[in-house]
């Protein structure tokens, strides 16, 4: 299943280097055979770990389905009063930002030092840029008291017209009964964008580490391995938005 | 009694090998930083031990109280504070991580030939994990305790209780994070770190139990970890996910929990069927009957065990439907059971058994196990569930798995390779003793709660009607019995420690790749890495090995 990991970690391309002295480089871990294994290994457990993560959310999305289903009209209200431009942008950064860590891994497993660190500062501050705009829209939302608990606010749902936002999608009057079910989508509005921030802050921070490392050369001596598992954690991260952005942003917009 | 297997070096000569794991480096520090595979798994054994005994004096409390049908001991509302805490150090701090923490910690290289786990720097974190997610749970007791039940059941967790909620939820989701790391570590030292030779129908089936367990783990713990983070965000800023008021429904939280929390009663007690199926094959010298059936049982209860939660729920509101379908479903989890059950009886059947302590663990888990399985076909059935759900039947039922199943599974693992963790025998008279004490102590508290049970007596109340009090007197009784049976290993184990007899390498004749290196094992584990050569439980060529060790020293 490794093939393109062993070719990157067993054998590195560097010249000069005689066959012997590949038997134990200092990156080899005492417990492992060979740097194969080492490496596979390290893969194999990043990809458990995603899923694991995919479990996590996974609850989260088994509680989006079930009350999107329930409470469609607040569903779609309430999607309306996010700003489907900073959505769309955010989601630009973020793929923007998969690319250059995907950059940053071919540049480890090619032992470009400057390129690395060039594309892990990109994706740094395309990280930052998300989190930004994240706490824009979040700031919005508090303006408007659309987050949950105890200062929500309904009038954007009962009495469109006293709402920009709700004004421009067109809404109508949701009954009261519905536009209560509004702070549901809310909820699982801030808890989805929340534990996806909290992922990017993380990754942003291991990020900086490896920035500091990276410049000492750490990553571009043949041991690429934390490198591309971070970069699994990033994509993996990335694509969550991929899904939160349709499922959050645009309920409402669909052909017919 | 007196046919045995045990075969130890000569008493004259014989010597604890002076270079092992335990005397490689000394002082606190090379314990706390280490990243050997064995040494954490000591680290867990003492710090399981001492949340077992702290979850053990809790239950002792609510023993005492219920031994009258007054409320006398405590107030109602510490009664439910010291259930609470009982279920939650017992289950999330003792039986999710007991076996596979330690046994499989420390046997899991060693059963694979491999020189470490995979991973040995995040298992050393999962048992900081573990501690400081303890401690967290400790504090919480100290501090005024929670009395929501294991459960955390909303809206009473997130609206009604004025108690450590948020704490007590903080520390399982910290403990979830080192149990789904410890699965983790496991998955993958199975699948890439095994010797040559070691196919996967070669390997013990202690580790084929552990590989099921560590799936539960890895796929069922981060689901109770967000339904944890979603109830403290409904607790403090007050999002509606689970608020009937704002439209969200409880339902939704009971479904979440459960879809982790049956689960994780396999996440219990798979890794102690592990154990028995290694203790009951050396001690009838006889390789597992239905070897490849047994390791697929453990897969197939893994499976299954993730589409029958809804068992939990059936007076809570689900549709009859729902109710019919994980009926059914609840009756297929219990064949793959089952099929061990069999297994291990025909692994018996013209075996040359012996009855060391181990075995008598062993025996203890298979009768009670049963017992606490098929009571719960009754649990499974919903019409019989309406009766019985809420009282002291199901009390009994889970007691049955839990602690007359995976305890006496986790004291036959602890016994059987006790030599290999310290090199030293425990002293057999008297352990077995302690096996006995046990099983009888264990059968007098927990079998009059099935008789509470179906005569309606509720569970979760600190009073109860006169009429129960005898039956009540009798589980009490049973529970000091059954605390001495506790008591015991710990004192002999710690004695043996220093007095026990030299075990040497191999003392059960087992056949098993942990046999065949010295006790206590190196810290690399094997001199050079094994090459495995022949099928698990194979006695013959155990045999074969030790003829040719005497032709080449002779």
């Amino acid at each position: 299943m490794s093939d393109s990991t062993a070719i990157v970690n067993g054998a590195p391309a560097a010249p000069g280097n005689a066959h012997g002295h590949e038997e134990h480089p200092a990156y080899l871990r005492h417990h492992f055979e060979n740097v194969d294994q080492q490496a596979d290994a390290a893969n194999f457990a990043m990809w458990l770990f995603l899923l694991t993560e995919v479990m996590f959310f996974g609850g989260l999305f088994t509680a989006y389905l079930i009350y999107r289903n329930w409470y469609y009209p607040a569903f779609v209200a309430a999607s309306h009063q996010l700003d489907i431009f900073w959505g769309t942008l955010n989601t630009l950064l973020l793929i923007s930002s998969s690319f250059t860590m995907a950059m940053g891994v071919w540049c480890a497993e090619t032992r470009k030092k400057s390129g690395l660190v060039l594309c892990l500062v990109l994706t740094f501050i395309l990280g930052i840029g998300f989190l930004g705009i994240k706490s824009i829209e979040y700031k919005e939302k508090i303006e408007k008291h659309h987050v949950p608990g105890f200062h929500y606010s309904l009038s954007s749902f009962l009495n469109p017209d006293s709402d920009e936002a709700a004004r421009k999608a067109g809404d109508k009057p949701l009954a009261l009964d519905m536009a209560r079910h509004t702070e549901v989508y809310f909820s699982l509005y801030f808890a989805m964008t929340g534990m996806h921030a909290l992922h990017m802050i993380i990754g942003i921070a291991i990020l900086g580490y490896m920035i500091f490392r990276a410049r000492a050369g750490a990553y571009t001596s043949g041991h690429v391995t934390f490198v591309e598992n971070f970069g699994l954690y990033w994509h993996f991260v990335d694509i969550i938005w991929i899904f939160l952005f349709p499922l959050l942003y645009l309920i409402s917009r669909h052909a017919n | 009694m007196s046919a045995t297997i045990v075969s130890l070096p000569d008493r004259s000569t014989a010597r604890v090998p002076k270079v092992n794991y335990l005397t490689k480096e000394n002082g606190l520090l090379s314990w706390l930083l280490t990243g050997d595979h064995k040494r954490i798994a000591i680290l867990y054994l003492i710090s399981l031990s001492f949340f077992f005994f702290i979850g053990g004096a809790l239950a002792g409390l609510i023993r005492l109280e219920l031994l009258t049908p007054q409320t006398d001991l405590m107030a109602t509302d510490t009664y439910n504070k010291v259930f609470t805490m009982h279920g939650v150090i017992m289950i999330f701090f003792f039986l999710v991580p007991s076996v596979p923490a330690t046994l499989g910690n420390f046997l899991i290289p060693l059963m694979i030939g491999a020189k470490d786990l995979a991973l040995p720097k995040i298992n050393l974190l999962s048992w900081y994990l573990y501690i400081a997610g303890g401690l967290l749970a400790i504090y919480t007791m100290a501090t005024g305790g929670v009395d929501t039940g294991w459960t955390f059941t909303t809206p009473l967790s997130t609206h009604y209780v004025n108690t450590n909620v948020l704490t007590t939820g903080l520390a399982v989701f910290i403990a979830g994070f080192s149990s789904i790391f410890t699965g983790l570590n496991f998955i993958v030292t199975i699948h890439k770190m095994r010797c040559p030779g070691m196919t996967w129908f070669r390997m013990p089936l202690f580790v084929w139990a552990h590989y099921a367990a560590s799936i539960l783990m890895v796929l069922g713990t981060p689901v109770v970890a967000i339904t944890i983070v979603l109830v403290a965000l409904e607790r403090t800023i007050g999002i509606g996910v689970f608020d009937p008021t704002k439209g969200g429904d409880p339902l939704l939280f009971q479904h979440l929990f459960w879809f982790y929390s049956h689960p994780a009663v396999y996440i219990m007690i798979l890794p102690g069927m592990g154990v028995i199926s290694e203790t009951i094959s050396t001690f009838s010298r006889k390789r597992v009957f239905g070897y490849t059936a047994v390791a697929f049982s453990s897969v197939a209860i893994a499976v299954f065990g993730f589409f029958v939660w809804a068992h939990h729920m059936f007076i809570m509101g689900i549709s009859n439907y729902a109710v019919l379908v994980f009926s059914l479903l609840t009756m297929l989890v219990a064949v793959p059971s089952a099929i061990k059950i069999f297994n291990w009886t025909f692994t018996l059947y013209k075996g040359s058994i012996t009855f060391e302590t181990p075995m008598l663990y062993t025996f203890g888990f298979m009768g009670l196990f049963t017992i606490g399985g098929l009571t719960g076909v009754f649990l499974g059935t919903s019409g019989t569930d309406i009766h019985l759900t809420e009282t002291y039947f199901i009390v009994a039922h889970f007691h049955f798995v839990m602690v007359g199943g995976m305890l006496m599974a986790f004291l036959a693992g602890i016994h059987f390779w006790w030599p290999k963790m310290t090199g030293r025998m425990y002293p057999e008279k008297i352990s077995q003793l302690a096996a006995v004490v046990t099983f009888i102590g264990f059968n007098f508290t927990f079998f009059p709660q099935f008789i509470l049970g179906t005569l309606g007596m509720p569970r979760r109340y600190a009073s109860y009607p006169p009429e129960f009090q005898v039956l009540n007197v009798f589980s009490t009784a049973g529970a000091t019995i059954l605390g001495v049976g506790y008591l015991l290993p710990v004192l002999y184990l710690t004695w043996s420690l220093k007095y026990g007899a030299v075990a040497g390498d191999n003392p059960w004749q087992a056949t098993g790749l942990e046999w065949q290196t010295q006790s206590p094992p190196l810290t690399e584990n094997f001199l050079a890495t094994p090459i495995m050569d022949h099928e698990a439980y194979d006695y013959e060529w155990l045999e074969k090995q030790e003829e040719k060790e005497v032709a080449s020293v002779g």
